[in-house]
């Protein structure tokens, strides 16, 4: 996003991402002209805003839309309501990310806040956060199949009619 | 057909395991009309439980019971293998090699190397050659027997277009014990690509449902699922008498016998051994020596993974989908004994390619790279490795896990020839796909461990080892080893075809033993 030509602390703004907290104790993340929405039942609306940019920043990628790193805060919900422990961990672990500038993380600009989650990298928030963005995002077959990973092939009889050796650049010698 | 035996008949072979080892040996017997109990600590699967799920697979086929790895190990999952019915060769990838002459011989070949408990085999390829043959028939093995290799995908195409280029002689699709056309009752290979998920229409050889179901036709074979061995009995004249076990329901009971085979893997069967201290015997069974559960060795491994100027699709077809063999010759010139093979590996879907590329690397530019997953080729490298006395499997002092029994700690350090040797291996690799143009290439450490060999090795002489050539240990005449733990040295090749080889001719062995003791 170094090329799009907008001011660097607008990550939320310019997403077009909005939060919206649930009086049963969770949130709402809807997508640009709410064109999608994800709802989470434990985490509040700070904790999920910033796992959102969170886990964007650890694996960004311009042609997956923020749905796809909605997922993942998804999932890191779902396991902080069946786990007191890793709740504590994540709404911690946003607390340690806001207090390294004195102010909301997810506000700062693209580059000081990489230069945080770097600071951090070595904490079981940071590492717990990686893992679930590395199994959320690069394990949805939406996500995969855009990057060329076929996925489950005996359904689909394998690849012996479908490309094994269809390999065509190889030099000759 | 299947048949059932009494806790109380002492005239059955106990045989603990039904991987590559033990569901083998169970076979032979049983074709031999020997009765033979098996005790498998994992469930029995079908094929309709296999689907293409890297994640899902690993949950459901490993052996996630509590192990500590220390040294150069993974921590928390030193090895990779099963507790399922049929064992690691569930997960194997299949490629059945021989191993090649010298590699019998380690000590009078590679002399006297500091840091290493060297030994010559007990055996030399002459003495199993005839059960390689055998093997390699049972197996379905390509290239043996007139059985055509399997066809070349993507991926092999790639490191076969760099070995030329780089000038290596001798590469191809392999042997693999994976059915280039339909044989034994099994289909020809579809190109699924999640062989090591397990085969969803079993063109794979896998104990699961070839030897088992065939020792089950005899009518001499009773396979006991969820029963963990956590004993062996024996009587006052050293002889083992039984095997205790934990069934489904945690309830124990003893299986009498008039033999035991152990093959749990190289952690398991010196962790039994150990575990069946008595006052007779107060270091574990069969361990006069003190060699049970030392020398474990793991080959030296690593994986080269490239990003090439053109789409690959790495994950199509078989994942061992080829071989280079010349740097598996012994030439101490390159700095090190012993030698190396090249295989293809995919990367395990994008999720197991981000894990595994660069560990714990996150960001933009990874992020980039991962985007080029489908211009990714990988290959494993796997190498010779050289026992250590320090190196091997101990019981933890207070920690248990869920049937009561000690956790097993595992330790194992590369000795310098083994970084040596991976040194050279990743350089060789990384030229491979130099030579082709590759914009990046990336050198990964091993993984937990898959090819797990030593703990309880054949020796000719009683005081350096555990067993003797046939697996029968020196201390206790009807106790036997019955796989890789055998394993003098670990050979380069990969072990399962030499795990087979051993307990065919293990079979013969006791079959003559037990009818000369009657
Ligand atoms: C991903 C992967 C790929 C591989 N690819 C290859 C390859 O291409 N070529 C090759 O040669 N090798 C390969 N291997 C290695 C191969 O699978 C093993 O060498 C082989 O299966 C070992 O045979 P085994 O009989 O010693 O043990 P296993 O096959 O592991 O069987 C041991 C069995 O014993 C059971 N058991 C253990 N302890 C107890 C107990 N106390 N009571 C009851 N049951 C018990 C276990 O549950 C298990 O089922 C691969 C391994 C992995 C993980
Ligand atoms: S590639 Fe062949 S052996 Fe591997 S899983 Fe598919 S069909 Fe089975």
């Amino acid at each position: 996003m170094q090329s799009d030509g907008l001011p660097r602390r607008d990550f939320l703004r310019t997403s077009g991402i909005t939060v919206t907290a649930l009086a049963t104790g969770g949130s709402v993340i809807f997508g640009h002209n709410h064109a999608w929405a994800v709802a989470t039942t434990t985490l509040d609306p700070h904790t999920t805003q910033t796992l959102l940019v969170m886990t964007h920043d650890l694996f960004p990628h311009q042609r997956l839309g923020e749905q796809y790193y909605a997922v993942v805060v998804d999932m890191l919900d779902k396991q902080a309501a069946s786990d007191p422990a890793t709740k504590q961990l994540l709404i911690e672990g946003v607390t340690m990310l806001d207090s390294a500038h004195g102010k909301s993380w997810a506000d700062l600009p693209d580059g000081t806040r990489v230069t945080v989650l770097r600071g951090v990298e070595k904490t079981a928030f940071f590492t717990t956060v990686r893992t679930k963005t590395i199994t959320g995002l690069y394990g949805n077959p939406a996500v995969y199949k855009m990057f060329g990973y076929g996925g489950p092939s005996a359904p689909l009889g394998g690849y012996i009619n479908r490309g094994f050796d269809d390999i065509d650049w190889l030099p000759k010698t | 057909m299947a048949r059932t035996f009494d806790l109380k008949d002492n005239s059955v072979v106990v045989i603990v395991g039904s991987g590559a080892g033990g569901g083998t040996l169970a076979n032979e017997l049983a074709q031999k009309g020997i009765n033979v109990v098996c005790l498998e600590a994992g469930p029995r699967l079908t094929l309709a439980d296999i689907v293409n799920d890297n994640d899902t697979m690993f949950a459901r086929l490993s052996w996630l019971d509590k192990r500590i790895g220390t040294g150069d190990l993974n921590a928390s999952l030193p090895l990779w293998v099963c507790k399922t019915v049929g064992g690691t060769t569930v997960h194997w990838a299949a490629a059945a090699l021989r191993f090649q002459e010298h590699e019998f011989k380690g000590r009078t070949t590679y002399g006297d190397i500091q840091g290493a408990t060297l030994l010559d085999w007990p055996l030399t390829l002459a003495d199993l050659a005839p059960f390689y043959d055998k093997a390699e028939d049972k197996m379905g093995v390509t290239g043996t027997h007139d059985i055509p290799r399997l066809p070349g995908n993507n991926n092999y195409k790639v490191m076969a277009a760099g070995a030329k280029r780089v000038g290596y002689k001798e590469f191809h699709t392999g042997n693999m014990a994976i059915n280039s056309q339909p044989r034994d009752g099994r289909p020809a290979c579809h190109q699924i690509g999640f062989c090591m998920e397990g085969c969803a229409i079993g063109a794979k050889w896998s104990t699961l449902y070839t030897e088992i179901p065939k020792a089950e036709a005899t009518g001499h074979f009773e396979l006991r699922p969820n029963s963990m061995a956590l004993h062996v009995n024996h009587d006052a004249n050293g002889l083992v008498t039984g095997v205790v076990y934990a069934d489904k329901d945690g309830n124990h009971h003893e299986q009498k016998a008039r033999a035991v085979c152990i093959a749990g893997n190289s952690v398991e069967t010196p962790r039994l051994l150990l575990n069946s201290a008595s006052s007779k015997f107060p270091d574990g069974l069969a361990n006069s020596s003190g060699q049970v559960g030392r020398n474990f060795m793991r080959h030296m491994s690593g994986t080269v993974y490239a990003m090439m100027p053109g789409r690959v699709n790495f994950e199509r077809g078989t994942q061992m989908a080829g071989i280079i063999k010349d740097e598996a010759r012994f030439d101490p010139k390159r700095g090190f004994a012993g030698g190396y093979e090249i295989e293809t590996l995919p990367g395990f879907g994008l999720e197991g390619l981000a894990t595994n590329l660069v560990p714990g690397a996150w960001g933009r530019d990874y992020a980039d790279i991962l985007e080029m997953y489908d211009h990714f080729a990988g290959m494993w490298l796997v190498g010779e490795d050289l026992p250590q006395a320090a190196n091997g499997v101990t019981l933890h002092p207070t920690e248990k896990d869920q049937y009561g029994l000690p956790v097993p700690v595992v330790h194992f350090s590369d000795h310098p020839n083994d970084i040596a040797m991976r040194n050279h291996a990743h350089t060789a690799g990384a030229a491979i796909y130099q030579s082709l143009g590759a914009k990046q290439v990336f050198k990964l450490p091993p993984f937990s461990s898959t090819h797990n060999m030593g703990t309880c090795r054949q020796s000719a002489n009683p005081r350096d080892g555990v067993c003797n050539s046939y697996g029968q240990s020196h201390d206790i005449p009807n106790l036997f080893i019955s796989d890789g733990s055998q394993f003098t040295t670990s050979g380069a090749e990969n072990p399962t075809l030499t795990i087979v080889a051993l307990a065919i001719r293990q079979s013969g062995y006791i079959a003559d033993h037990l009818n000369k003791r009657e």
